[in-house]
């Protein structure tokens, strides 16, 4: 006698990692994932942040949980025949089932029209290359087109992403400028700054919001910790390269919990809102 | 003093040792005009045929002329700007303002240092945030009094230390990528050695990038790529072949604008004649760019960058 085990039902849940229980890295509590999912992946008992898709940011962040997706066909080519990277892309295409590091489109904030991105960090780490710079360029300009305020959310441990080589580098020049034509006409630009954002991601686009927002203990900087220890060959002190020491030392305006980003973006909109901005009526 | 050297010019070296000590000697003459043609040839033949890695030897070659170097030979008049006006004055950038053939233009580039006491005094040519912040900060006085700019770029990357983080380094490039994209002012960049990632681009955002024959351009070092994807620093070579990093293949790209050719045998055996050619590229181009209205040449320059990217879209 035999039966096949039914195979579990994915698909609307298919964000959430295997298994019912899940172990809080900082705190060591056993959490229960439903109810993890409905404290948007915050640690009940600590605070500490689970790393999310950007399906489920979109999810908590947007009136509906929706977005009017741009560039929903872009894909990433070869273009230094680098070795191996064309298997990485499947692997990832088919691990997130995402096209590229990046989502874009135009969304609804408490009523408040946005340009909004965000880079995934399950696609190769959230690096940058020509999508991703493409994708974010693309959105500026969109928001600049249509005068809506511009949002960008990070996790984007990678960087400029190596396999793509100059290609990669020159995104960071490319979004850069493209932020620099918003900021003359007045269009309020935010960065959310979540764990990791690092070097070309956080030395072009991630750094130059009118306000930046981190989500608590995030690792956000230039060089990656470990390349620094191997630098000066010290340990780094406890805390280094977090939201809260970015915060410290003047280089953020603000570290919120991700159960509270979307209230405080309403608030700033709202405020932007009453002092004279308007998006185009649409 | 041999270490000073690469291996690969080892016969170059041998030669011209031999041409030395037969300069002078009368009777010699004949011989001497032989050594110096097979000089010649051995040196064409060496560097005709350069793997990238051998390139990067060339860029970071310890005898590479410095944008120092460059600016005794190519200023007429120059005087060093210090300082961000905030924190510091960074030594592992130089910047000032001179004139070539009366022509007042502002320079601003990585200064690597020459003898170990330099070399710590500018941090091997890595900058700390303030670096940019006074790069930038010289930018915009270039902008008010509309002088033109040249960047010349050698650096390994942007200081990878606590204090470097602590003063917000992504900051000061993210900045400084964003207002250069604006600059009301010609802004033309040469990669003269080391073209290392963002700590590069920070002072690389222009309408004309050149790079020097055998200067390298790269989002990472041949040796950070290599220990990321085989663990293994000495497969540096290797890496330096994926990346695809020098002047030929960013050309073939077409993300740069030219190749500034080198004397025979690298910039470093004509120092004076490299400093030469760089200085009629810098001639040439500020005329070409001074003739075009300021907002068409910001188009223009946004467009540059805007264009680059390889992608499919159905």
């Amino acid at each position: 006698m035999f039966f096949k085990k039914k195979k579990p039902l994915t698909g609307k849940k298919k964000d959430i990692p295997e298994g019912l229980w899940l172990k809080c890295k900082k705190c060591g509590e056993i959490l229960y994932k439903k109810e993890l999912d409905n404290n948007l992946w915050v640690c009940p008992k600590c605070g500490a942040h689970f790393r999310i898709s950007s399906k489920i940011y979109i999810n908590l962040l947007f009136d509906n949980g929706e977005i009017e997706e741009l560039d929903v066909d872009m894909e990433s080519i070869d273009p230094l025949g680098f070795p191996k990277y064309k298997d990485k892309l499947k692997n990832s295409k088919a691990k997130t089932s995402l096209k590229d590091g990046v989502i874009s489109g135009k969304a609804f904030i408490g009523g408040f029209p946005v340009a909004f991105a965000i880079t995934d960090f399950s696609f190769m780490g959230g690096s940058m290359g020509s999508v991703v710079g493409e994708k974010i360029a693309r959105l500026i300009r969109f928001g600049r087109e249509q005068r809506l305020p511009v949002i960008i959310l990070t996790s984007s441990g990678g960087g400029a992403r190596m396999q793509e080589g100059i290609f990669s580098l020159m995104q960071m020049a490319k979004t850069s400028a493209e932020l620099a034509l918003l900021s003359k006409e007045g269009i309020p630009y935010i960065n959310i700054l979540t764990h990791p954002t690092m070097a070309g991601v956080m030395a072009s686009f991630a750094s130059l919001g009118d306000i930046i927002i981190a989500e608590p203990e995030a690792l956000l900087g230039f060089t990656g910790p470990r390349v620094i220890e191997q630098t000066i060959r010290q340990k780094l002190p406890p805390g280094f390269q977090r939201s809260e020491f970015l915060l410290e030392h003047g280089m953020i305006d603000m570290v919120v919990s991700r159960k509270e980003i979307r209230e405080v973006l309403i608030s700033l909109l709202r405020m932007f809102n009453y002092a004279g901005f308007k998006s185009r009526a649409s | 003093m041999s270490n000073l050297w690469l291996d690969f010019e080892k016969p170059i070296n041998e030669l011209e040792n031999k041409i030395n000590e037969l300069i002078g000697i009368i009777g010699k003459e004949e011989e001497l005009k032989k050594l110096r043609k097979e000089v010649d040839s051995v040196k064409k033949k060496v560097f005709s045929n350069l793997s990238r890695w051998q390139i990067v030897q060339l860029a970071r070659h310890p005898k590479r002329p410095y944008t120092l170097d460059y600016v005794k030979r190519i200023f007429d008049d120059f005087m060093e700007l210090h300082g961000d006006r905030t924190f510091r004055d960074d030594p592992a950038i130089v910047a000032g303002i001179g004139a070539i053939e009366g022509k007042t233009v502002i320079l601003v580039g990585h200064e690597k240092g020459r003898d170990t006491k330099e070399k710590i005094k500018r941090n091997f040519g890595m900058p700390y945030p303030e670096g940019y912040r006074k790069a930038l900060r010289i930018f915009k006085l270039a902008e008010k009094f509309n002088i033109p700019i040249i960047t010349m770029i050698d650096t390994p990357g942007a200081y990878p230390g606590i204090e470097a983080e602590e003063r917000g380094q992504s900051e000061a490039i993210a900045r400084n990528l964003k207002e250069m994209a604006t600059i009301k002012v010609p802004i033309i960049v040469f990669v003269t050695g080391e073209g290392g990632s963002g700590g590069a681009l920070a002072i690389g955002v222009g309408d004309r990038i050149y790079m020097l024959e055998y200067s390298t351009y790269s989002v990472i070092s041949p040796e950070g790529c290599a220990s990321i994807l085989w663990r293994d620093s000495k497969m540096a070579p290797k890496a330096a072949e994926s990346l695809k990093i020098t002047a030929k293949d960013l050309l073939s790209f077409g993300i740069i604008d030219d190749i500034v050719p080198e004397p025979l045998g690298g910039a470093h055996r004509d120092v004076s004649k490299m400093a030469e050619t760089i200085k009629s590229k810098i001639l040439k181009t500020i005329d070409e760019l001074q003739s075009i209205p300021v907002s068409e040449l910001i188009n223009q320059r946004i467009d540059k960058f805007r264009k680059i990217g390889k992608y499919k879209e159905k």
